[in-house]
Formats: C-alpha cells, structure tokens, sequence
C-alpha cells in the first residue's frame, strides 16, 4: 500500500507540514510559506494523478504511443495562478500591516491593538 | 442574445471590473457598479421566469459540449440564489455612494468599486457554474476580492481581519481543491452532473470507495469554513465588522449564502444525498455544529459593545438555523434553509446598513456612542429594532416565516434537541436586541457634546435600509414568493440532480 502509492504519501506528508506552519507559526511571513507549501503539495497531487506509467509529455509525436493525461495540469496551471495571487495579495497585507504596526508577529500586532482599545477605553 | 443570459449574468460584472480601474473616477466606478447589478439583476429575474416555464436552462461555455466543455446550469436550486445576490448588490449599490465616500480614501474608491464587481462576478458564477473545477475559480475570485475589500476598512485592524481571513479562506478554498482532486481521481470527470452520474454507478455507499469518502469529507470541511460553520467562524466578525459597512453588508447577505448553496449544491447533486447524509455522517455533524453555533453564536453576540461585532456574531448563529435545515435532508428542511438565506440576506443587509449609517452620523457603531440617540434619531433606530426583530423571529416580520418553517420541518423529523437549541438561540437573541434597545432609549448620552454630525442623513442610505426593511416585513406577511422560490429548489434539489 504505502510502497505502490509512496508519491501520495510524500504529497500529503508536505501538505500537512505546510499546514502545520500556517498554524504553529506568529509570523505572518512564515504563515505564507506555509500556505504556499500546503497548496504546492496538492498541486503536485493533481499532477501524479495524471501520470501514466511509461507516458510521455502530452505534446503530439509520432514515435509516441502513451500520453500522461493533460487535464490535471492544464488545471493546475489555472490553480497556481490563483495561489499566485493569493500569495501576492497576502504580501501586500503584510506590508500594510508591517507598515501600520510595525512588526508581522501575530502576537505583538495583537498586542498594539489591545493598547488601542484601552485608549479608546480611556477616551470615552 | 437570451440564450446567453447564464454568462451574461456573470460576464457584465467581470467586464465592468476593469474599466473601473482604468477610468479612475469615482462617479464612473459607482456608476459602472450600480449598472453592472442592475444588469445582473436583470438577467437573474429573466432567468427565473425561464427556468419556472421550461425548467433548468444549460449553457456550453465557448459551444464547446459538456462533459469535456465548461457548462453554466441555471436551475430551480440556484435561481432564489441568484436574485438573493444581484437583488442585494444593487440595494448595496444604491448605498454605497455616500457611505464609501465618507469611510474610504478618495483614491482608493474605485478600486474598491474594482473589487466589488469582482466579487459579485465571483459569487454569481459560483452559483451558475455546473463544473467543480470552474467553481473553485469562481469561489478563489470572490475570495481574493473580499480580502482586498475587508481591508479598505477604516482601521488598521481591518488589515489584520483580511490576513486572517486570507489564511483561513485559502486553506478552505485550498482543502475544496484537495476534494475535488479526490473526486476526479475517483470519477475521472469534472463536470458535475456527470460527476453524478458516475458516483451514482459506483453503487449506493460509493461502492465503499474511501477516496470518495475522503473527497466528500474535504470538500465539507473546505466550504464549511466559506459558510463559516461554528468552529471554522473565527474569520467571520473581525472580517464583516472591520470591512467598509456597505462592503460589510453585501459580505453578510451574500458571501456566506453562495457558500451554503454551493456545499448543498455539492451534496445533494453530485455526491448524492444517500451517500453523504446516509452512509456518511455529514447529517448528524452537521445538525450538532448549527445548535452549538446557534446558542454560541447568539450567547456572545450578547456580550458585544460594537453593533457591528455583534451583528456579526448574530450570523454565525444565524448561519446555524440554515445549516440545521439543509443537514436535515428533507425537503421540508432544505426549504426551511432557502427561505431563511432569502430572509437573512435581507434582514442582516439591513442591520449593517444601519450601522454603516450609525458610522456615517456618530463616527463609530459602538454602545457608547449610541447611548441615548434613540430619541433625536429614531427612523435609523426603528429600522434597527424591526430587522433586530426579525432575527429574534417575532411575528409578522420575515424571520418568523422561515423559523416556523425550520421548527415543522425539526418537528416532523423527531429533533427536539434542535428544537431546543433554536428556542434558546431565539432567547439570547431577544437578549442582544433587547440590549439595542437599552443602550438607544434608556441609557444617557455619554457626554452632551456627542450626537448626530452630519446634518442629515443621506437620503440615498436611508432610501436602500428601508427598502430591505420593508421587504423583510412583506416576505414575513406574506411569505408565498419566497416560500414558493424555496420549495421549488428543494424539489428539484432533492429529486436527484434536479436537472
């Protein structure tokens, strides 16, 4: 079982670690790796999917009998478009967020803003 | 040219997107938004007519014939969908000329315009498209826009209620992919009535298939924290309270509704309802996450000092009742769902129409800020009580409709424990309504200088609360058109596809 579907087994290996750094770790940056990891290993999920044992590149030629199955990566090219914008929007946030707090530590942005509430506490 | 309304419907919205940035003027962005709802809106109304004569209509993307094409589905189950969200995006429309002005930095306007067509171009081709893969696109567009939208909000805090957001919608969105991956690798086809057809031949229990079991599951999980589903919410109030208020009332009357649909959309139409409510236990999960949702959500909705957080925590509550209704499986129950997606959409687009406008006025929707104002301003603060009445589910006001409908349909299945969860969900909330009422009429104005700012209310915010307003009270006097919308897509949810 393991041995004839090693490649799943490495895939969801590398989407849980991505997911575990979304979730073990403060910093908005390394929150994104993690995000970018866990959506490369289901990408490369998608693409084992469409292997074909012996298949070549599914590009027309004469001397080729078997293709892999073109789908899966042609959605793929689609889904890493969208986790590139993803990750992109998420930089920007962090930028801003760098800028008006000054720090991309969870913990320390949240800590700012409880020093805000009291102030508006205080003013009211 | 009404052969093509399934992707007009969405293509207007998404064409309008990038003119509204290259205009770069406000007046035009608004303008190409408010006709880009209205087009909308339009093309949803003719499609239901359509779809109530000769029922579901198909359209193949680029004439190219499902399985292998992308096709658009309109039918009985996604038509109330439909209306629900152009029908709110033109209300928002109207809205959102004043209040934007007044809360978002004149250069960024259009774009936020930009990310508005885009969301609504997002969530109308979710509801339309019969292709999962199309879905997830459909689904990252909206999601993606949102986040740019919840962080135009006033505060800095708005940005880090869009990162969380970010991170918690894209690993959703990114699990739905997983789920969809599993499906294909089981079915080897991506179009959902196909997907159908074969999970069907697979037998019963999926033919005991665990790579079908574990799709179903991740695709569960993965719009359950789109619907935000009791412990997946947390993204959910920072996101709608610290948005813009008119983006934070289109988010709350639609957002989460699309989500819903597409998750029955998934269960009842591609996976089967035998296979995901029988052999899988999504039911009883479902039915035990929307009590603790109801009675979590409503019990710290009770403890907010924001309108806005606790509007927002009302609708994870809310969100609770029609989740409770679609797990339920019968028809009785899905409709009871629908109808209260139609009323919700109203009610809670209302309510943060009127805290928009409580910001508009005072600057800020919180308690001390509104204390005592229920006198000098008493048509916004009756606006609020009449929707708040709504969600408590008083008669005769829209929520009473599709609460009595969710109580028959729970009865007649023998749940009395959700029973019981509704009726305690409906205490807490005459609790947090009952609080509005306090802070607006019995408390003292905090300090005598406070009160209204802006001379007058504009008229156009005013005009768009009491629209939704008096549609929530119609739809709860006379509840025929909704209750109709939504018994005919959970017939035609429920008889198998439906198509």
């Amino acid at each position: 079982m393991i041995a004839t579907h090693y490649v799943y087994w490495l895939l969801f290996a590398l989407m849980m670690i991505g997911l575990y750094v979304v979730i073990s770790h403060g910093n908005m940056l390394k929150k994104l790796i993690g995000l970018s990891l866990f959506q490369v290993g289901v990408f490369l999920f998608f693409i084992s999917l469409g292997k074909v044992d012996g298949g070549s590149a599914p590009i027309v030629s004469e001397d080729v009998e078997t293709y892999s199955h073109p789908l899966p990566q042609v959605l793929i090219l689609t889904a890493i478009v969208v986790g590139v914008a993803t990750l992109a929007v998420g930089l920007a946030l962090a930028v801003r967020i760098f800028e008006s707090y000054g720090t991309v530590e969870e913990d320390q942005v949240l800590l700012r803003d409880a020093d805000d509430r009291e102030q508006d506490g205080g003013a009211s | 040219m009404t052969a093509h309304l399934p992707v007009l419907q969405v293509l207007v919205p998404l064409v309008c997107a990038p003119f509204c940035v290259l205009l770069r003027s406000r007046t035009a962005a608004w303008l190409l938004f408010l006709f880009a709802a209205l087009a909308s809106l339009t093309c949803a109304v003719l499609l239901a007519v359509r779809v109530g004569g000769d029922g579901a209509q198909r359209y193949e993307m680029g004439g190219w014939p499902a399985p292998a094409g992308i096709e658009f589905v309109v039918g009985a189950f996604n038509t109330p969908v439909l209306l629900v969200v152009s029908a709110v995006a033109v209300v928002v429309a109207v809205y959102s000329r004043r209040s934007v002005t007044s809360e978002v930095d004149a250069r960024r306007v259009p774009l936020l315009y930009t990310c508005l067509c885009l969301t609504l171009a997002g969530l109308l081709g979710l509801t339309v498209t019969g292709d999962v893969f199309n879905a997830f696109v459909f689904l990252e567009i909206s999601s993606l826009s949102t986040y740019a939208l919840v962080a135009m909000g006033r505060h800095r805090r708005a940005l880090l209620a869009s990162f969380r957001y970010l991170v918690i919608g894209t690993v959703g969105a990114t699990f739905l992919l997983i789920g969809i991956g599993l499906a294909y690798a089981v079915t080897g086809t991506l179009n959902m009535s196909d997907l159908a057809r074969r999970v069907a031949d697979l037998g019963d229990d999926g033919g005991g298939n665990r790579a079908l079991y574990a799709a179903v599951v991740f695709v569960f999980v993965g719009l359950a924290v789109k619907i935000a589903v009791f412990p997946l919410h947390a993204w959910l109030p920072g996101a709608y309270a610290q948005a813009p208020s008119a983006i934070g009332a289109f988010l709350s009357a639609t957002s989460t509704k699309v989500a819903i649909y597409v998750f029955c959309r998934f269960a009842f139409t591609v996976f089967g309802t035998t296979l995901v409510f029988g052999t899988m236990p999504i039911d009883r999960i479902g039915l035990a996450l929307a009590c603790l949702a109801m009675v979590a959500g409503s019990a710290v909705a009770c403890f907010q000092t924001d309108l806005k957080y606790l509007l927002a925590w009302s609708s994870i509550a809310q969100i609770g009742y029609i989740l409770a209704g679609i797990s339920l499986a019968t028809t009785a129950g899905v409709s009871a769902g629908y109808l209260h997606v139609i009323n919700h959409a109203v009610l809670k687009a209302a309510l943060f129409c009127a805290a928009g406008l409580l910001v508009l006025r005072l600057g800020s929707a919180r308690f001390t800020a509104l204390a005592g104002l229920g006198r000098r301003m008493p048509w916004t603060f009756a606006a609020v009580v009449i929707a708040g009445l709504g969600l408590v589910g008083v008669p005769p006001t829209a929520g009473f409709a599709s609460k009595w409908a969710l109580l028959t349909a729970l009865v007649d299945q023998g749940q009395w424990a959700v029973v019981a969860a509704v009726l305690a969900s409906s205490l807490l909330a005459m609790v947090y309504i009952g609080r509005i009422v306090e802070v607006a009429w019995f408390r003292e104005p905090a300090e005598p200088g406070t009160g209204p700012t802006a001379s007058k209310a504009p008229a156009s915010m005013v005009a768009a609360i009491w629209v939704l307003v008096l549609a929530s009270v119609y739809f709860g006097l006379d509840a025929t058109w909704p209750a109709g919308l939504a018994d005919a897509a959970a017939d035609a949810l429920l008889a198998n596809g439906g198509e």
